[in-house]
């Protein structure tokens, strides 16, 4: 009863999300004197099972033709059925577009409590409360869950991995009959093709905001600019609204929460939504004209000049010294 | 088609952090000199269900919100925008009830309102961000739900739902009644409504009911907190002190910039 479980996606692979889940997993299982469990989920689910298998307990393997391709409906009522059979005092996600959509129905389901997003867990006596961002970043809250099992999906990248272990543990395949349910049905995938290595995942990020002007400099100036850097492209809001550069670029409350080592942010203000998705980066640093903007308060280092006029100089002056 | 929109009336998320309060005791932000704004996904949701009656030629469009009186406001907008009808819950309980509360009141609601083909919420609320109000309304209905929506079209009953992924985009297809939450796009930027519809509105019907009309837990909806509970609410102090580099000329500063780079990035 003070078992955590882990849910993965094999699609998304072992990826820097699944490590931090599976390490905040296995800190909150040591914490409550409990196992940790995985579960696995989808096409592929064996290969990042031996993976799991090293850091956990159990894993249970689920990749019936049914759960191949993620459906929203088919595997939520696969992984309700497979985490009540393991009765966890806790189900941990990680924060991708399937985690986030499921876990609250996955809390409905195995009568529990769900919260996301969130920056940390604690275990206070018989209670368990968790710390997220709220207020678009200007606040921070502490929730008390009151249900059992608790359902947290996490700012996975923030949690520092788990050690590998000396057993391995034990991984099974899942006993499951599943039933294709198929009021919703994926008929189309379409992956961005910049974003291909993904903005979560990256370790330098250049980002772009309003006072870029238009399309045209993300393509001609930041781009060449991230390339050099080794960078993954990023925007503020205000940037994908204006449909300059395509959404799945959105960084902030409201798009991706990111936690690079760096993050470069050019021509942004840095209004809290924005940096409520990168509070979580280890080095912040702005280009901007403004003395003044917000964004210059959460920088390491920052440089008071209009882009244009940085940009391509930097870009040689960087080219200068990787020499 | 039968089309739900859900609405939040929320403080005003743009005013700046300098003027945002919290009250720890209380454990809600301070009102002050905010204005009380409707939440942008809820109102992207509403203008993704004003774009689809657009294009398929007739459906009608009921709002509804779950909150303070003031919420009126919010669905009178929402009215002058050309949503067909509204309904207010009144909350006189928990100022800030939890996400399975909330969904069961607005389920509720929805059961009294009639049957409709698709329920619309935004992703999350620009206040307390929670993003689960889509899912569990879906549970309480027994009815499918997708997430981070953008746009829907309507096919000889079917629904074409396309969404954002965290990698790029997929489309859906699902049979009504379905559940969706609503993210923005540069698509579903919501329309002004002009000043003299927002006037005209207040002449419109709307539906007020307070707890007690739905036939649930009202006291149990009042304490709104079986679900969680906030148990601490502050403003982090956290503040790093910017180093500005310096030079005499455009050059020198671009210069120890470029150099600190390196130093962060060669140290990866």
């Amino acid at each position: 009863m003070n078992d955590v479980a882990i849910c993965l996606f094999a699609s998304t692979g072992f990826d820097k999300a699944a490590q931090g889940l599976a390490g905040a997993g296995r800190r909150f299982a040591d914490e409550l004197g409990g196992q940790l469990r995985a579960v696995v989920i989808g096409a592929g689910a064996d290969t990042l099972a031996l993976k799991v298998a090293r850091l956990c307990d159990t894993v249970i393997v689920a990749d019936q033709a049914e759960l191949a391709e993620y459906q929203p409906e088919t595997c939520l009522s696969a992984l309700a059925r497979l985490c009540a059979d393991l009765s966890p005092r806790a189900v941990l996600l990680a924060g991708d577009t399937y985690s986030q959509e499921i876990a609250p129905r996955l809390a409905y389901r195995l009568g529990g409590s769900a919260v996301g997003d969130c920056l940390e867990v604690q275990v206070e006596g018989d209670a368990l409360r968790v710390s997220r961002q709220v207020y678009g970043g200007k606040a921070q809250a502490v929730i008390e869950l009151k249900r059992m099992p608790a359902v947290v999906w996490l700012r996975a990248r923030s949690f520092a991995p788990a050690p590998a272990r000396a057993e391995v543990g034990e991984v099974t395949r899942a006993a499951l009959d599943i039933q294709a349910d198929t009021r919703t049905r994926v008929v189309e995938r379409k992956r961005e093709e910049k974003g291909e290595a993904r903005l979560e995942e990256a370790r330098v990020i250049v980002s772009g905001g309003r006072g870029i002007g238009g399309p045209e400099p993300f393509e001609t100036e930041l781009q060449p600019l991230a390339d050099l850097l080794g960078a993954q492209m990023a925007a503020s809001r205000a940037a994908c609204d204006a449909g300059w550069v395509p959404p799945t670029w959105q960084v902030g409350q409201t798009g991706k929460k990111v936690t690079p080592d760096l993050y470069l942010a050019i021509a942004i203000t840095g209004a809290s939504q924005h940096m409520a998705g990168i509070s979580e980066a280890k080095t912040i640093s702005a280009i901007n004209t403004d003395p003044d903007a917000p964004i210059f308060k959460h920088c390491q280092f920052g440089i008071v000049e209009d882009y244009r006029k940085v940009v391509p100089l930097l870009r040689e002056k960087l080219a200068a010294l990787q020499k | 088609m039968n089309i739900l929109v859900c609405l939040k009336q929320i403080l005003d998320p743009e005013i700046p952090a300098r003027d945002f309060r919290v009250d720890t005791a209380r454990r809600e932000a301070e009102r002050g000199s905010a204005n009380l704004v409707t939440s942008i996904f809820c109102e992207n949701a509403l203008e993704t269900a004003l774009q689809l009656r657009e294009r398929a030629g007739s459906a009608k469009i009921t709002l509804l919100s779950y909150g303070q009186p003031s919420s009126e406001d919010s669905l009178r907008k929402a009215l002058a925008m050309k949503a067909d009808a509204a309904a207010l819950i009144v909350n006189d309980g928990n100022a800030n009830p939890d996400p399975l509360t909330v969904a069961r009141v607005l389920a509720a609601a929805i059961r009294k309102l009639g049957t409709f083909d698709l329920i619309m919420v935004g992703r999350e609320a620009g206040d307390w961000g929670a993003g689960q109000t889509g899912g569990l309304i879906a549970e309480e209905l027994g009815m499918p739900c997708v997430s981070f929506v953008d746009r829907i079209e309507s096919e000889g009953g079917q629904l074409r739902l396309k969404r954002q992924t965290d990698t790029g985009w997929e489309v859906l297809e699902a049979e009504p009644p379905i559940v969706v939450t609503v993210t923005n796009d540069e698509h579903n930027l919501p329309r002004i409504p002009k000043v003299r519809d927002v006037m005209m509105s207040y002449r419109q019907p709307l539906t007020k009911w307070t707890l007690d009309d739905l036939g649930i837990e009202a006291n149990e909806a009042r304490a709104g907190n079986t679900y969680y509970q906030v148990a601490e609410l502050f403003i982090p102090q956290k503040e790093t002190r910017c180093k500005f580099v310096t030079g005499d000329t455009l050059d020198q500063k671009v210069e120890s910039f470029a150099k600190r780079i390196v130093e962060v990035t060669s140290a990866l």
